[in-house]
């Protein structure tokens, strides 16, 4: 909008930075407790868009502040290097789409290689792309980690994932906070 | 022991070309240190790396940098830029390399995403009604399923709705049930929301394809239809 010089009166916002006020505000009420015991680590994917692309890291931390609040401080580890100077995780620019397989995924060996340095066992990915694209290195390179979308976790935090909405959970988490 | 580069004659088309586009990208001011290249996951991929390719177009090695697929293998993420000490707009000049090739050339893939973009609205080509159908679907289940939910209710093209929900084409389309979660996440904290129905995929395939005129008309017929008909305060993209 900004490089078509399209005028405009709404405002332009990243669903995490609704998710952090709300949390915030107790609008949102989440809280860490089911994995006091579990102690599953997490780690996340930032996405270059709204990270290094903005020029500030307000939105990754705000990112940071909802994993945290929903997986517990001590059981969040970050990769490194991260938010704006985080890797792409070779997903982005089309890459997915872009036909050229064996370069994407050598391009994202490096973010890789960071995931399992985090000894996460999910890797929380905001971004469509990111998700894809982690989830295909870890097929292809043998890993272990699971690859979610935020909501997913947040919803289960908050003890209302429904039964099909687990596709992404790894079996230690396949059935947690359901009845039957 | 590698061979030195032949130039034909001196003249660097390409650059004068992309530097009046966009003349902050400073491209003359590279020190070629290689700070871009030590940090870029694509570098070595296709024998090529940032700072080889800018010299390329410092050199005037235009055929070279138009035949070279790695225009396509960087994703524009912008580290290289971030770390350069010259502050060098490598990712526009990616961008603008992605441009010159003929648009029947560009990837399949993300031609293809641009175009259903253009035509429907969304990068899957998902006809509007299918995907008020399946948010309706979903929506069915959960308020059938579980009580807590019995009063879910999500909307497209709500006038007056406080947030434009942009969202993703891949969940309606693939993973439809991936939209619950979010969609009692908005629930709870009693967010006044609706879809959109005009180009309503989060996504953007004409940008990765370096479609100036696609990505245009995409924009401007969004804002058009938050503005003029939802006039909703605030878009919202799901990731």
């Amino acid at each position: 909008m900004k490089k078509y010089k399209i005028p405009h009166t709404f405002e332009f916002k990243s669903i995490l930075e609704l998710y952090a006020q709300w949390i915030k505000d107790g609008t949102l009420k989440v809280n860490s407790d089911w994995n006091k015991d579990l102690k599953i680590k997490f780690t996340v994917q930032d996405p270059c868009n709204i990270g290094r692309k903005i020029g500030t890291n307000k939105i990754v931390d705000d990112l940071r502040f909802v994993v945290k609040a929903v997986v517990g401080e001590e059981n969040f580890v970050d990769m490194i290097p991260n938010r704006s100077n985080n890797f792409c995780c070779g997903g982005g620019g089309g890459a997915l789409q872009g036909g050229h397989t064996e370069q994407r995924r050598a391009y994202g060996k490096v973010k890789f290689d960071q995931i399992i340095e985090t000894g996460a066992r999910y890797v929380i990915t905001p971004c469509h792309n990111c998700h894809a694209q982690i989830e295909d290195m870890c097929h292809h390179y043998g890993g272990d980690y699971h690859t979610l979308h935020l909501w997913t976790i947040i919803a289960l935090a908050m003890g209302m994932l429904g039964e099909n909405e687990r596709t992404y959970l790894g079996p230690d988490l396949a059935d947690f906070g359901l009845d039957t | 022991m590698a061979e030195p580069i032949k130039l034909q004659e001196f003249t660097c088309d390409f650059k004068e070309e992309v530097a009046n586009r966009i003349p902050e990208a400073n491209f003359d001011l590279c020190l070629t240190c290689g700070t871009c290249t030590g940090g870029c996951p694509a570098s070595e991929q296709y024998g090529m790396d940032p700072r080889k390719f800018l010299r390329m177009l410092l050199l005037g090695m235009d055929d070279e940098i138009r035949k070279s697929p790695w225009a396509w293998v960087c994703t524009m993420c912008g580290r290289c830029m971030s770390a350069c000490p010259m502050k060098i707009n490598i990712p526009k000049f990616i961008y603008n390399v992605r441009g010159s090739w003929p648009r029947d050339k560009r990837p399949k893939g993300i031609r293809g995403s641009c175009d259903q973009h253009i035509k429907s609205g969304n990068a899957m080509g998902v006809p509007k009604e299918d995907f008020v159908f399946t948010v309706e679907d979903v929506a069915n289940d959960i308020r059938e399923a579980e009580p807590e939910f019995s009063d879910l209710e999500i909307t497209a093209d709500r006038v007056g709705a406080y947030i434009a929900l942009n969202q993703n084409s891949r969940e309606p389309v693939t993973e439809p049930d991936e939209l619950g979660p979010l969609w009692k996440i908005l629930h709870k904290a009693g967010a006044d929301w609706t879809y959109p129905t005009v180009m309503w995929g989060g996504e953007n395939y004409c940008m990765f394809l370096a479609d100036e005129e696609g990505w245009k008309y995409i924009m401007e017929e969004f804002v058009h239809h938050i503005e003029h008909n939802l006039k909703s305060k605030v878009v919202v993209n799901t990731e």
